[in-house]
């Protein structure tokens, strides 16, 4: 078992609909996607998330492309049109998911 | 028919680069087959906001930027055969037809044939009260609030039988970003509108498209981890379709940016939910068995595109007035910066507790604390001790004069404040919210009308 971060073997982009977030995790090397299905659930993300209450965190797996799709509900303080902060659309939380620890 | 057609994808935004389109025109004019150049400039926002101007003006109330992006390349597109799709028409897409006609005169071109997609516009089609009584996912619109926009999002039919009819560009509002692909490819192929796996498949090359530089290396580089070449002149995409929906995307010669499985793939699945069902007007797009392969420099093939029938309803978006949004910024810089900004935060958070006890605002250290570990804008993460700060505050309110009394405190920080605060600038923008609803198809009847020859 190695920890390590998302970021080493993995790419990921955020993309918005209203108050609702969805975050495409890409392994760069197909061979660690069993790893990170493992590794890299749900439950997982939403504890990484957990400072933005995620009201329901869906993975749709997708293993022709070596990717996951996270899809998190009610986290972007609103959203775009409504939220006081600086990132509404929530384009930099990839970045905040690829800090995360893993273990593979 | 054709074997092949080729799209560029030339902006992915009412502000993306105007000068994309240059090298894809340039491209363009070297290939052989259908040809089409791709400008999708309108999201959710966008529509309201021209709208709004439409109301001041109702000549305009198309895209702000269309002759940017349309004058450089419009001889060059008609000469060449190169044929414009674009929803740059916004509000007004009669408007942004006739602005387009003026700018063939002023180059001396002759009269190009602009096909006006109409029909989303649902103002006038459906009350206020039967949008909201197809609100999904909230009750936005059960308040009867002041309805900036009203519009559906039309599928890729009109826009394949404008260019059936012969148009030389197609000028369309809310039409799904898709369709700005699909129409051109339906109408090149004759493909079936219920040929579920090309409509998917014309359907996933306009998804690829439709946010220009984000599958050719924007969006995407992290350096030393994902390194871009020539980010600052990204090509924008080239798509070559063929005749059984398999898709190759590449870009011009001699620019910038990188294309290969780790920046298609991201953008496969840019803004999707459920990958087995990407809804849009045409079909229900399934992304689970889609392949993307590199088959050389810059050059990726992705096939396995496959449809569902297309959803019984379409989505509109509906856009209320929702008052202001009104920011201030104060630096704090040097030795004890962060110290001295906290102290700012802590002084504005105890005059407005005593002198507006009902103001909801939010206050981000920029530089410190903001975006990650701000939630709610309460700064309780530790402070780094950096030396440079920008404090940010914001708040909501229904008019200008609600939110003043915040920028007018942030601006007394100057002299009343902690030492050495520096650089206060202020703004108010106006707001506007969204609402999604499912609209049956019988009240989104597209109309199309060919605007030939000089306006």
């Amino acid at each position: 078992m190695n920890r390590m971060k998302l970021r080493d073997i993995a790419n990921a982009r955020a993309g918005d609909k209203g108050n609702r977030l969805n975050l495409a995790v890409v392994c760069r090397d197909p061979a660690h996607y069993a790893a990170l299905a493992r590794g890299l659930t749900a439950e997982r993300v939403a504890t990484i998330f957990a400072s933005r209450s995620p009201a329901k965190v869906v993975r749709y797996d997708l293993p022709k492309l070596g990717a996951f799709n996270f899809v998190l509900d009610d986290v972007l303080e609103g959203g775009v049109n409504t939220s006081l902060g600086l990132d509404g659309h929530g384009k930099s939380l990839s970045f905040l998911l690829l800090d995360a620890e893993i273990e593979i | 028919m054709a074997s092949r057609v080729t799209i560029g994808g030339a902006a992915g935004f009412a502000g993306d680069r105007t000068d994309a389109s240059g090298p894809l025109v340039e491209a363009l004019a070297k290939a052989d087959g259908p040809r089409f150049l791709m400008f999708e400039t309108l999201a959710e926002r966008t529509l309201a906001l021209s709208q709004l101007e439409r109301r001041r003006d109702p000549g305009r109330g198309y895209n702000p930027a269309l002759d940017r992006f349309v004058a450089p390349v419009l001889a060059s597109c008609l000469a060449h055969g190169i044929r414009i799709v674009g929803n740059f028409g916004a509000a007004n897409p009669r408007g942004a037809a006739l602005r387009i006609q003026a700018i063939a005169r002023e180059q001396g071109l002759r009269p190009p044939r602009i096909a006006v997609v109409e029909g989303d516009d649902l103002t006038g089609v459906l009350s206020a009260a039967e949008l909201a009584a197809r609100e999904v996912g909230g009750a936005f619109l059960r308040g009867a609030p002041d309805i900036v926009a009203a519009n559906v999002y039309l599928g890729a039919r009109p826009i394949a039988e404008a260019l059936d009819r012969g148009a030389d560009i197609v000028v369309t509002g809310r039409v799904v970003d898709s369709a700005l692909a699909l129409g051109p490819l339906v109408h090149a192929f004759n493909w079936r509108w219920d040929d579920w796996d090309r409509i998917a498949a014309g359907t996933l090359a306009g998804h690829l498209l439709e946010c220009g530089a984000q599958v050719t290396g924007g969006y995407f580089a992290d350096p030393g981890v994902k390194d871009v070449p020539g980010l600052a002149e990204v090509g924008y995409p080239l798509a070559e379709i063929d005749a059984d929906g398999a898709i190759v995307i590449g870009k011009p010669a001699r620019t910038g940016g990188r294309i290969d499985r780790q920046t298609v793939i991201e953008q496969v699945l840019y803004e999707i939910h459920d990958p087995a069902a990407y809804l849009v007007p045409d079909v229900v797009l399934d992304l689970t068995e889609v392949t993307v392969t590199g088959i050389g420099p810059d050059r990726v093939r992705i096939v396995g595109a496959r449809g569902q029938p297309a959803p019984e309803t379409l989505k509109a978006t509906v856009c209320v007035d929702a008052g202001v949004l009104g920011e201030a910024e104060i630096s704090y810089a040097g030795a004890n910066a962060a110290g001295r900004a906290r102290l700012a935060a802590e002084v504005i958070r105890d005059r407005l507790a005593r002198r507006a006890p009902d103001l909801q605002f939010r206050i981000d250290a920029i530089g410190a604390v903001s975006i990650l570990g701000n939630d709610g804008g309460a700064l309780s993460r530790p402070w780094p001790e950096v030396d440079d700060v920008r404090l940010r505050f914001a708040v909501r309110g229904g008019r200008p004069e609600d939110v003043r009394l915040l920028l007018d405190e942030v601006e007394a920080l100057y002299c009343a404040g902690p030492g050495g605060g520096a650089g206060v600038r202020r703004h108010v923008t106006p707001r506007l919210a969204s609402a999604s609803c499912l609209i049956e198809r019988k009240f989104a009847l597209p109309r199309i009308t060919m605007i030939e020859g000089p306006a």
